[in-house]
């Protein structure tokens, strides 16, 4: 297949995957809002006010809108990629794709995209939804784009991951519900780890959604409590790694040919 | 089209093996050629090994060992340039329900690196021709299941392929679609693309397809031309309709007459053997015929025969 039409192939891929979410909007866009409100208005308004400033200047609602912002991304981006990619599997129309002359990381690369694109309107949606309780302003655009994209493109393959795995629907549900879930909520969103006692402390810092939490929170407000080289070590390490798992799963076809 | 002496196979399958993962032999050894152009019959019972055969053909499933070329391109190295040539329509349906018929064709072209303004055009073109034009833009999951299968033909036309393979794609429609369909595909196979056609329907292969193979454990059985095959039968039986009861069986040498209603009798013969000294023994005993028809249909009487025979050389 020559470049134009692994171009063409890709677009396909994208455009499904935009249009589902668009279809499907009430399950994909509608939930992340009523929730994130719900988190602004609890813990940020309610709460927050009793908890005052968590770095000189920053409220509480404003330090957790970022760590709210990101939790959004990655839960979406992992949700999209496990949920479409294991409906294609489950109804069997992933075959399209796989008796075509797509190469593998065309597959990989058209849903990593879709993935992508749902963490952004969902994040936007959030973000949107924050400026209603507190002020964001964007210190550093460049480190908030490339984290939310570094991030969604971490959990997009994990979420890919899943989906190759997964051989009812229960086994996309455990992922988020017994593993991303906690590590977002042990991932700095709603205070500083290094608040924390030791060892919960050290044990925070081998939780990947730390470094994306305050990464993107150093892009809006200019504080983190990781240093940022760390943070992007972190972030293009799994990238490589779980880029290498997922092409390596489409070569084998596991999951998908017998 | 026609066809190049030099054109290479449409399809080659040397030596092919497939062992699954729970020990089940469904290859052992297959090898055929399907010649560029030809309307090619694939049968066997269930669980001989097609659908594994048309999976390693369409690269849904991995060989264990040997080869498949696609009008000479190895799938096995050369997988995407192979796929390019190729079109399914598998047993199974396997596209999404929520989508409509005209965008299930554009995509599929997409796969295939076909331009969205041709994808369109192509869509349109063979959705008209499949009789689905008037469903295009309703959700896929509300047509009819022979409507799902034509879909079915017009997404595998989206990349208007050089092989298409049918694997049962009449299973279930009513006769009329059933006819509708082996129109349009005969129309392609005239056009060039060479068709190959799995299918429990036997008179339908009997009439469509030029050379076929019989696959039984995980084995090529039979590989010929159609003529030839149906030319090995050298017995058949009548069904014959009496226009009066009758209680005693006439006797015909070279004829096995049985009875099977007061109204019906069959006779089995040679076909070698002529029928006229079958109806004048009838009419010697006043017995009229009045109607006449083959038991079974001839490849279906084969088909029966040679499966029944391997089978038994199996349990040797």
């Amino acid at each position: 297949m020559n470049s134009e039409g692994t171009l063409v192939a890709l677009g396909t891929i994208v455009r499904r995957e935009v249009t589902r979410i668009l279809r499907i909007w009430s399950q994909t866009l509608l939930p992340p809002a009523i929730t994130m409100t719900l988190y602004f208005v609890i813990f940020g308004s309610l709460i927050g006010r009793r908890v005052g400033e968590m770095a000189p200047g920053v409220s509480y609602i404003e330090y957790i809108a970022p760590g709210l912002v990101m939790m959004s991304v990655i839960q979406n981006a992992y949700g999209n990629i496990s949920s479409s990619f294991f409906g294609a599997k489950f109804q069997r129309f992933v075959e399209e794709m796989l008796v075509s002359p797509m190469p593998g990381w065309t597959i990989l690369a058209g849903y990593i995209s879709g993935a992508v694109l749902r963490g952004l309107m969902v994040g936007l949606i959030v973000l949107a939804i924050s400026l209603l309780f507190t002020k964001i302003h964007v210190y550093h655009p460049l480190v908030t784009l490339t984290t939310f994209l570094l991030a969604a493109v971490i959990f997009g393959m994990l979420g890919f991951i899943n989906a190759i795995y997964a051989r009812k629907f229960d086994d996309i549900a455990i992922i988020p519900t017994f593993v991303l879930t906690p590590l977002t909520y042990l991932g700095g969103v709603f205070y500083n780890v290094a608040q924390l006692p030791s060892p919960w402390k050290e044990i925070s810092y081998a939780n990947p959604i730390l470094y994306m939490v305050n990464a993107f929170r150093y892009g809006l407000l200019d504080t983190s409590d990781i240093q940022l080289g760390v943070a992007y070590a972190v972030m293009l390490g799994f990238v490589v790694l779980f880029g290498v798992i997922c092409l390596s799963l489409l070569k084998r076809g596991v999951g998908l040919r017998s | 089209m026609s066809i190049s002496p030099s054109t290479p196979p449409a399809l080659e399958v040397r030596d092919l093996k497939k062992i699954y993962p729970n020990g089940v032999e469904a290859l052992k050894g297959v090898s055929l050629t399907v010649q560029a152009g030809d309307f090619y019959a694939l049968l066997g019972p269930n669980g001989a090994g097609k659908s594994t055969l048309i999976g390693v053909i369409s690269s849904l499933v991995n060989a264990s060992s040997g080869e498949a070329f696609v009008f000479g391109v190895p799938i096995r190295t050369r997988r995407s340039d192979a796929m390019q040539m190729l079109g399914l329509v598998p047993q199974e349906l396997n596209f999404n329900l929520f989508e409509q018929p005209f965008q299930i064709c554009i995509n599929q072209a997409g796969f295939y690196g076909v331009p969205r303004k041709i994808a369109k055009e192509r869509a349109e073109k063979y959705l008209k021709q499949l009789g689905l034009w008037d469903k295009a833009f309703e959700v896929s999951r509300t047509l009819s299941g022979g409507m799902k299968r034509r879909l079915m033909i017009a997404r595998a036309m989206m990349n208007e392929p050089r092989l298409l393979i049918l694997d049962e794609p009449t299973a279930g429609v009513d006769i009329e679609i059933r006819r509708s369909m082996w129109k349009f595909v005969q129309g392609i196979n005239a056009a060039g693309t060479t068709v190959i056609l799995t299918t429990h329907y036997l008179e339908e292969a009997e009439q469509l397809c030029r050379n076929i193979a019989i696959i039984d454990h995980g084995r090529i059985i039979v590989n010929t031309a159609m003529k030839n095959l149906l030319g090995k039968l050298d017995v058949e039986t009548f069904v014959l309709d009496l226009a009066t009861p009758v209680d005693e069986l006439p006797t015909v040498d070279g004829v096995r007459i049985t009875r099977i209603d007061a109204h019906t009798i069959e006779a089995e013969m040679s076909r070698a053997h002529d029928l006229n000294s079958l109806f004048a023994a009838l009419s010697a005993r006043g017995i009229t015929v009045v109607s006449m028809r083959n038991k079974a249909n001839r490849l279906e009487e084969l088909f029966v025969r040679l499966i029944d025979a391997n089978d038994k050389a199996a349990a040797a």
